[in-house]
Parts: C-alpha cells; structure tokens; sequence
C-alpha cells in the first residue's frame, strides 16, 4: 500500500475537501494506484539535476511602482456570496 | 523573573513596506480608504490574475539586508505558503522560503554594562500581508467575520532573527534598533498602531547550562514595544511554571492578550499545520547582480549609527546627546539642518533635546510637524551667539516664534527685545537699584556676597529683562565695591 | 458553400471588401448554433444578442476602413478564459454564476480587434480530463459520433470546429487539451510554446504548463488567429519578451531541406493500429513533399505522464485553494462555520477528477513527500525537456500521432483514471518540455473518426510548424471534410 485510508483522510482535510465515505474509499484505491504507478520515476538516477519549474528560462520580470485603477469596492464584492458593509462576509473566524 | 532557567528568545519582525503600489499589483497601498476599494483581480485572487513583482520592493529589501550586514541572493525565488484562512485571497501567501533575497546578517545592540552585542539575522524575505478580518459584535453580527482586502498583497519584509536575545529588555533593545533603522532606511513609516511594524517572538527557557533549545512558543502580532516586553515576560513566567509543576511546554502559536497581559493558546489556525511550500509557478527567479547591489548601496541613507559618530566626531556633542538625537531619523535631520544653517552645534542639541522636544511631546505631534522650523531655529540661536538677545529672552522669542510660525528677527524687532550693551543705560539702572535698596547693599559690603544674584535680578527686572547678563554682572560688581 | 464553411482568411477578405457582412455571418453561425447546440452540448453560453452587437460594430469599424485582420469574425472561447461581463464557469457548479469583472490578455486581444464572441465553450472542470466528460454541465458530444468524446478538456472548442458552430476559437492546453480533442474532432489545434501567450486571464490549472491557443480549419487560421494572441505581456511574469515572428509569411508549400524526426518512443505497440497506418501515411506525404525523415529517441517518454500527472496535480490543489465561497463562486455552508463551510463548498462544488488531482497534489507536496514526488517530478522535467533539445539539435520537426486512439466512447474509460491520463502519452511531453505542438487531421478510422498528426516544434518554433503543417494540407484534403449534422 502507498497510502491508508486514513492518510486520504489527513490529506482531505488539508484540502479542505469534504468526502464522504463512498468518495474516500474509492480515492484510497486510485490515489494508491497512481502513486503505485508514478512510482517508476525512482527508476530515474536524479541525483545532481537540477529541478525544472519553469520550462522556458525566464528571470527578473518587474512592474514599476507606479499606481493603477483599482476596481473598486463594487466590483470587487460583484460575486460575494456573502457580502456586508463593503466587506466580504464569512462564518465569524475563531482565533 | 524565574532566575532557574535561560531566556531565549527569537524575533521575526513582519516590516511593511514603504511603496506607493502593492508588491504583485498596482493597487494604491494607501491607509484607511472604503474597505475593498483598493483591489484588482490580482489582490482579490480572481481566477485568472497573475503576480508581477514590483521592483521597489526588491530595492528596499536590497536596502535593508545590506544595512544589516547581509549577504544579497544573486538568485532568490518566491514560494507559495498554502493555508486556508479568509483574509488569504488565494488560498496561498506568496513569500519566500528556500532562497531568500537576504541571509546571514546582524544586527549590534548596546547592552546595559557599555558593552554591545551580536544578534544574528538569519534571513530577510520579501512577502505579501493579508487582508483584515473584523469579527462581528452586534447581535445581529456577531456570528459573522467581515473581509476587507486592502491590505491584502501590501509588500512585507520579514525579518527573522537567531534566537540569540537573553532577555526581554534585550529583545525590546534589539525591536527598537530594528525599528529606528527600517526608518532611516525609508524603507518603512514604522507605525506601530497602524501595523506597519509588527513582531512574533519565539520564546524557549532552558536550565541553565543546557545546550539545547527548550521548546518554544510563538507569540503573535504584538503591536507596542511595551506589550512585547509584558507578553515575553508573560510567557517565560508560564513556562517555567509549567517546566516546574513537571509539564510539559506544547509547541505552538499563542495570542497576547493586551488587557490581561497574558498570552492564550490559538485554536483553528493551528489545526493541520502543514505549508507545503513550493516555487511559485507565476513568479520567475529573482537575479541580483553586483551592479544593482552597489548602486543600493550607495544610494544607502546614513545609518543612526554611523550619524551619531559623525555627530560626536564633526559636531564636538556630547556622545549622550548624540545618541537622542538619532533614535529618530527625522529628529537627527532636523539637528542636521540647523547646524548646516549656522547653528552653534551645542546650543542646537540643547534646544532640540529641550524646549522642541518638550512642547512636540504636550502637543503629542511629531517634529515634522513643528511650527519652528529648522532655519528659524538657527536663526534664533545666531541671535543669541552674537548677543543680540540673552538665553532668557530666546525663551520669550521661542515662545512667539512657535506660536505664530514668523521668524526670530521679526520678533525681536517687533516686540523690542534687543539687549542692551550700552554701559551707559545699564548703570543708571545700576545706579538707580544701589540708590532703592539700601540695607542689602550694607550688608553685602558687609561681606554677604551672595547678594549678588538680588542686584543682577532686580537690574534685569527694571531692564525686561534686556539688559545683557555678563555686562550686568560686571558693572554691578564694580559699583558695590566702590 | 455556406457561410459557415469559409476560413478565416476568406472571411477577412469578403468582410473587408463587404462581399459580405459581419452580421451576416454571425447571424448564419447563431442559426446553427440554434439548430445543433442542444443535440452537441458544445456551448455552456451563448450570447445571440451580444454577438450582433458585436458584428454591427465590427461592420462600422470595417466601413470605417479599419478593419484588422479579426474584424467581424464570429470566434468561441472556452469558459477557462476570463470574460469581462460574460460568464465564466471553467466547467464547474462552483463557478455556475461567476461573472469576471476582467478581461484577460488574449481576450483583450481578440475584443480589440472587433472579432465577434459567440459564447462560451463546454471544456472539462477546470481543464482537468481528456474527454470533457468532467464538465459539470455534462460532457460535449464529437460531432463526427455523438456517442463518443469530443476529447478534452478543450472538447467544445474543438467540437465547435467540426460541427461549424464558430469560425474559430481558443482552447488552453497543459497536458495536451487542445491538440488531443482537435485530433478527435477533425481541427488543427497548436499549443504555443510556453510564454509564447500570456496567461493573464486563464483560468489557472497547472501554471508552468498552461497555455492558450487556437482551434481552427486549417493551419492557415491557426497562423492568422495566433498572430493577433502572441505576445510579451507584462501583467505575465512568464511571458517571454521575444520578437513574434509573421507566421503567415511563414507558411510553405513543399517541405524541401526540412528535417522531421519521428521519435521511436512515439511508435508503440499498444498504439491503435488504424492511428499507426494514418500517421505513417501523413509521413509519407511529408517525405513525398521533400522532407527529410530522421529516425530519433525522446529517452524519457515513458516517464512522462508520471511526471505530469504529480506536477500539474501538485500546482493545481494550490491553484484552486482559491475557491473557498469567501469572495465568489458558490458557497455552501453547514452547523460548523467556517472551516465546514470550506469543506462543503469544496466538496460539494468540485467533480470528482478535480478533487482527485486536488487530493494527489496536496499529498505530493505534503511534508516528508514533497522530495519523492513533487521534487522528483521536477528532476524528472529537467530530463525530459533535455531530450526535445537534444533532438532539436538533429531536426527540425518531430512527426508523432497525437493520441494512442481515435474517439472513445462516452463513459468508456470512466472508471479507471490511471487508463484515462495515460492517453495523453503523446502531448503531456511537449508541455513539460514547454515547446509548442500542433494537432492537424491526417485521416480517417473505420466509423468516420478522425485521426491527428502532431508535429512538435523547437521552443518559439511555431513558424516552423505551422509551415509545415500548410504544406501538408496544401497536399490533402483531410481538414476539408465534414462531420454530418
Ligand atoms: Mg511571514
Ligand atoms: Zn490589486
């Protein structure tokens, strides 16, 4: 096994996912599957490559510290699911 | 304080920077406009919308690692911290974790004893602030959290310390130092109320002896200098109860409570503590060469410490006096510009340390704000160096002067204040106290000398005070011995 | 000859010396869009009255004798690119009601040049699948065979094409999802190399891989519509400030001095007999037209989908972190606040192959598993990427099929995703690589399904390509043909 239950069940909550328990039993099997089968890369000696993030090399791409526009407090609560006195409204946070 | 166990303690300073526009957008960084009226699909974490680094930033991260002895990245990269949390727009905080712009620095701070000590820096990083979250507190809000995201993507540095402070005062010692050099650099207001320098600090005790690190606590965004010091000393009281009831200390984040003074466990933000950074795929690696380092560098502002030495070395000021002078850049330039506007150095420091100081302190206003501006400082005090006017009337020229913003000249001329050298005019006012005041002239001929300071007041008395002291002093000395 | 049947540069050329008008065009495209949308599932919107609008205004501009080479042209976008004002799903319930109050950079582009939008096209959530059958709206159908797969995820964009619903449109590719539905489809699909387009506006899935481009009739049209896209932009960190080169200059006839490598890794046993003669055919017309044929290896190809399937994943579960029901897109909440109400917006709002690669992303880059995984991959991509360039020093072109097979059935590959991913062996290298790649018809299955050829070009070699690819449809007429309606 590359991977228990319990850990889908670690990872789904870190995902913030909820699943329930038909959807975790299903991912157990196919995330062991696919972590079975990207398992080949270890055939790979990789030690001294330098990691690839971006494919095409690129650096230094700046904007100057010069003001736009911005949208707006209208536009920006234009999709708020929830929205109240120019701010988005949530489920009161917990500290 | 429990005397059993060693203090140690780490800083990670959170500086907002300076910039006009946010780091990844170009969003006005502005304080205290409509909530969300300074968002774009970029700070708003729009679908679709992508970072661009803005270059100011970098500058002023350049700026603050070399202030601090760092060695710049000639490549650094930026790296998503994933967490959920509603004041994070994107799910992910762009910062910077491996390869950051700044490492390996320090940072001297002067010790009680004279002596001065090496708090290490270990790193610098540029990073992006969140929004600001408001919890309900009305009834009919009071299950709800409100999200305003102006702050949100506004450009950070975080600075992070070696845990090499021993002690809340050293703490405290080195946040200040921190914070009067991240403003001389320009690079942040350093308003603490606002945010605009905030610190966690890492606290751990330890028997004495013991090499390795107790387990720490980090305390969060505390927002005074005074608060740090009671939340440390909070904590490092907790833990030693806890170490001597035989528990346990948790790592964890806790919150400091500024009415009861003490620190509290965070519940919710600590549950699946688990960042998965990884490079940013939206941002390009960050490439520094030696050229741009050395054009920051020498485009670097003078340092507090390196102006309190030129102080003491060209100004010939006491050591003391130069030191108050620069805790606070614009207090230091001002000092700097009254000297360079003919201001003896000496009396400058007097009056700057003094009378400005103490009405800027009644008026709770800062020394830009000051109605006496550096030039009419100078020009007061030439008055008085050239005796134009004695130190008791710059009193009353200040007072005008600061009450009605015209310089000292007007005023002398306007209210008459000039002093009077004339020997001729000074003893007939000498020759007119002898003649009223009898008894006290037989008994200083009688050998009461101390009676002096009585003819040189009443003189001065009858001449507004106008007359000039020495002169006064002189004469009068003179006619009582005849 | 219909409307509907003209390519791009015809159309450019009746609209500009107003043989014909943009409103009559569009009105002939509305028509069909009518007739065959609800039977073909390929456009999520649809804007009937905005898109005369829009052709009334591009018939001004045209009088006005500014026409630009888009003008007046009715275009699809899919619904992964930011519209301002217009609905934007990427495929997903969550994303149901979002209207974007931007445009991205590509759009701007299109909207600048007075080209038409018809609407919005069906694609697989958020860019995640090969079949469009992870459309949350249900999946598009391949004109050709309404029972099978358009491909995907840009299924509608290439459906579109074969079924006559747009003149042209825009796809996005980070795996192979333009190239591998326009091969099902019958379309010249090209991904460009990445930062070639920006990505500002496109609705990110896997960002180091992602990129926009265009689904068209012919290569000619690929040319013309990723001339007005290309570009340096600056609101895209990653896209590259180089010179776009004129690609309808670069379009050729004969292939004479053009070396084409086929890579053996390409050329497998498990691949569909039909999809091996039909490429192997295509090649001989390249060779018959004077191309040099260079046999070649890719050393890497089979680890691949490995690769991809842990990188793209990886950036996709911090990509779609976003959608958390704070600032748009559906929420659902429940008794326990906040974090339930992340939970059960994300839960209830994602298909079940996004929360799949949310779940593989999340754990790849976990602690204590990002170095076996995600940085492994990445290792991995420095390999891979490493054999297109050492090949490139060889040839000029790669000639390799596209997919393993024609069309599948709707429901086919379902139930094992590992099956599904590894049907992208052939387009998932060129996006790790981050070079450019273009899917054109080159034949037929039994049952009328079309095959594609890919030719694979060097980074910021698209002229190249796409020159190639014009000489082979100036020798056939596969890209002629018509699915039946
Ligand atoms: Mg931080
Ligand atoms: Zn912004």
């Amino acid at each position: 096994m590359k991977i228990s239950r319990e850990q889908v069940v670690q990872v789904a909550k870190l995902a913030r996912l909820e699943l329930d328990n038909d959807e975790l039993d299903a991912l157990t099997g196919q995330m062991d599957a696919i972590l079975a089968y990207v398992d080949k890369l270890n055939e790979l000696d990789t030690d001294g490559i330098i990691p690839t993030s971006h494919a095409v090399p690129v650096e230094n791409a700046f904007r100057p510290d010069a003001p736009v526009p911005s949208l707006g407090t209208e536009k920006a609560l234009s999709n708020a699911p929830a929205a109240a006195d120019g701010c988005f409204k949530v489920p009161k946070v917990i500290e | 304080m429990n005397s059993e166990y060693e203090v140690v303690i780490g800083l990670e300073v959170h500086v907002q920077l300076t910039t006009a526009t946010k780091i990844f957008c170009g969003c006005s960084t502005a304080f205290g406009n409509a909530p969300n009226a300074q968002t774009c699909p970029v700070c708003l974490g729009l679908p679709g919308a992508l970072p661009v680094l803005n270059r100011q930033v970098v500058e002023n991260a350049i700026r603050t690692g070399l202030a601090t002895d760092c060695r710049i990245a000639p490549r650094s990269i930026f790296a998503r911290k994933n967490y959920f949390y509603p004041d994070l727009p994107k799910g992910y905080q762009i910062s910077q974790f491996e390869l950051p712009i700044c490492e390996h620095g320090h940072l001297d701070i002067p010790l009680d004893d004279g002596t001065s000590k090496r708090i290490g820096i270990t790193r610098i990083h540029m990073e992006e602030d969140a929004g600001k979250l408001q919890h309900g507190e009305t009834p009919a809000t009071a299950d709800s959290s409100f999200v305003d995201l102006n702050r949100a993507c506004t450009p950070l540095l975080e600075i992070v310390s070696e845990p090499d402070m021993r002690s809340a005062d050293e703490a405290i010692t080195y946040l200040k130092k921190l914070h009067q050099m991240v403003k001389a650099l320009q690079v942040c207001d350093g308003n603490m109320e606002q945010g605009s320098f905030r610190c966690d600090a890492n606290v751990s005790i330890r028997p004495w002896g013991q090499a390795e690190l107790g387990t720490r606590a980090e305390l969060k965004n505390i927002n005074s200098f005074r608060f740090i010091k009671q939340a440390i000393e909070y904590e490092v009281e907790r833990q030693a109860d806890v170490l001597e009831s035989g528990g346990k200390v948790i790592q964890e984040t806790r919150l400091f409570d500024s009415t009861s003074g003490t620190t509290r466990s965070m519940r919710g933000k600590e549950e699946a503590h688990d960042y998965r950074y990884f490079p940013d795929p939206d941002l390009v690696p960050l490439v520094i060469d030696a050229d741009w380092i050395e054009r920051v560098r020498d485009a670097l502002p003078e340092l507090p410490e390196a102006k309190r030495a030129r102080f003491v070395r060209d100004y010939g000021i006491p050591a003391y006096d130069a030191g108050v002078l620069t805790q606070n850049h614009e207090v230091s330039s001002y000092f700097d510009t009254t000297v360079a506007a003919g201001a003896d150095p000496k009396q400058a420091s007097n009056w700057i340390m003094g009378e400005v100081q103490r009405r800027l302190n009644d008026a709770g206003s800062e020394i830009s704000a000051a109605p006496v501006d550096p030039a009419m400082l100078a020009g007061m005090l030439k008055r008085i160096a050239d005796k134009t006017i004695s130190g008791k009337i710059a009193k009353t020229v200040f007072d005008e002067m600061w009450k009605s913003g015209t310089d000292a000249d007007t005023i002398i001329e306007a209210k008459g204040l000039k002093q009077v050298t004339d020997s001729g005019a000074i003893e007939a006012i000498i020759n007119d106290v002898i003649a009223n005041n009898a008894p006290q002239v037989a008994d200083y001929r009688a050998g009461k000398e101390q009676l002096l300071g009585f003819f040189v007041g009443q003189v001065m008395k009858a001449s507004k005070g106008k007359a000039n002291p020495a002169a006064v002093n002189d004469m009068l000395k003179k006619k009582l011995q005849e | 000859m219909s409307l509907t049947d003209l390519t791009l540069s015809e159309l450019h050329d009746k609209l500009r010396t107003k043989e014909l008008s943009s409103v009559e065009v569009t009105r002939a495209y509305l028509e069909r869009i009518a007739a065959h949308n609800a039977a073909l599932n390929i456009y999520l919107t649809e804007r009937p009255v905005e898109a005369l609008r829009d052709a009334e205004a591009a018939d001004r501009r045209i009088a006005a004798g500014e026409a630009a080479p888009l003008t007046g042209i009715p275009l699809a976008l899919k619904d992964l690119l930011v519209t301002e004002g217009i609905r934007t799903t990427c495929g997903s319930k969550l994303l149901e009601n979002f209207i974007p109050p931007y445009n991205g950079t590509a759009v701007h582009k299109l909207r600048d040049s007075s080209a038409v939008l018809l609407g919005k096209l069906n694609m697989d959530e958020f860019g995640m699948g090969s079949s469009n059958e992870n459309s949350a709206f249900g999946p598009c159908r391949n004109p050709w065979d309404r029972e099978r797969v358009a491909g995907g995820s840009s299924g509608g964009s290439a459906a579109c094409i074969a079924a006559r619903l747009a003149a042209a449109s825009l796809g996005t590719d980070t795996g192979g999802s333009i190239r591998q539905p326009a091969s099902h489809c019958g379309a010249v699909g090209l991904k460009p190399t990445y930062g070639r387009v920006s990505r500002y506006g496109v609705v990110a899935y896997a960002s180091s891989l992602d990129q926009v481009g265009p689904v068209t009739r012919t290569v000619e049209d690929s040319a013309l519509l990723l001339q007005t896209i290309a570009g340096y932009d600056r609101a895209d960190s990653t896209s590259i400030d180089c010179p776009v080169p004129d690609y309808r200059a670069a379009l050729r006839n004969d292939l004479k001095g053009v070396r084409v490598g086929l890579p053996k890794e390409y050329f497998i046993d498990g691949l569909d007999p039909e999809v091996q003669r039909t490429v192997a055919s295509a090649i001989d017309v390249l060779r018959d037209l004077g191309a040099e044929i260079v046999h070649v290896s890719l050393p890497h190809t089979d680890y691949a989908v490995a690769c991809y399937y842990l990188i793209a994943t990886a950036e996709a579960s911090s990509n779609l972190a976003r959608y958390d029901g704070v600032r748009y897109g559906r929420r659902v909440t429940g008794e326990g606040g906040l974090i339930e109400m992340y939970n059960r917006t994300r839960g209830a709002g994602f298909g079940d192959e996004v929360k799949r690669r949310i779940m593989l992303g999340t754990y790849a880059l976990s602690s204590g598993y990002y170095d076996a995984y995600y940085l492994k991959a990445q290792k991995v991509r420095t390999l891979i990427r490493q054999d297109f360039l050492d090949v490139f020093a060889q040839v000029d072109v790669l000639a390799t099929p596209v997919a393993p097979t024609p069309a599948f059935r709707l429901g086919e590959k379902g139930a094992d995703p590992l099956q599904m991913y590894l049907s992208d062996i052939f387009t998932i290298p060129v996006n790790l690589a981050g070079t450019c790649g273009l899917s054109l018809p080159c034949g037929f299955a039994a049952g009328k399904l079309p095959i594609g050829l890919q030719l694979i070009g060097k980074p910021f070699g698209e002229d190249a390509l796409l020159g190639v690819g014009h000489a082979y449809q100036q020798a056939t007429d596969w890209h002629k043909q018509q699915a039946e309606l």
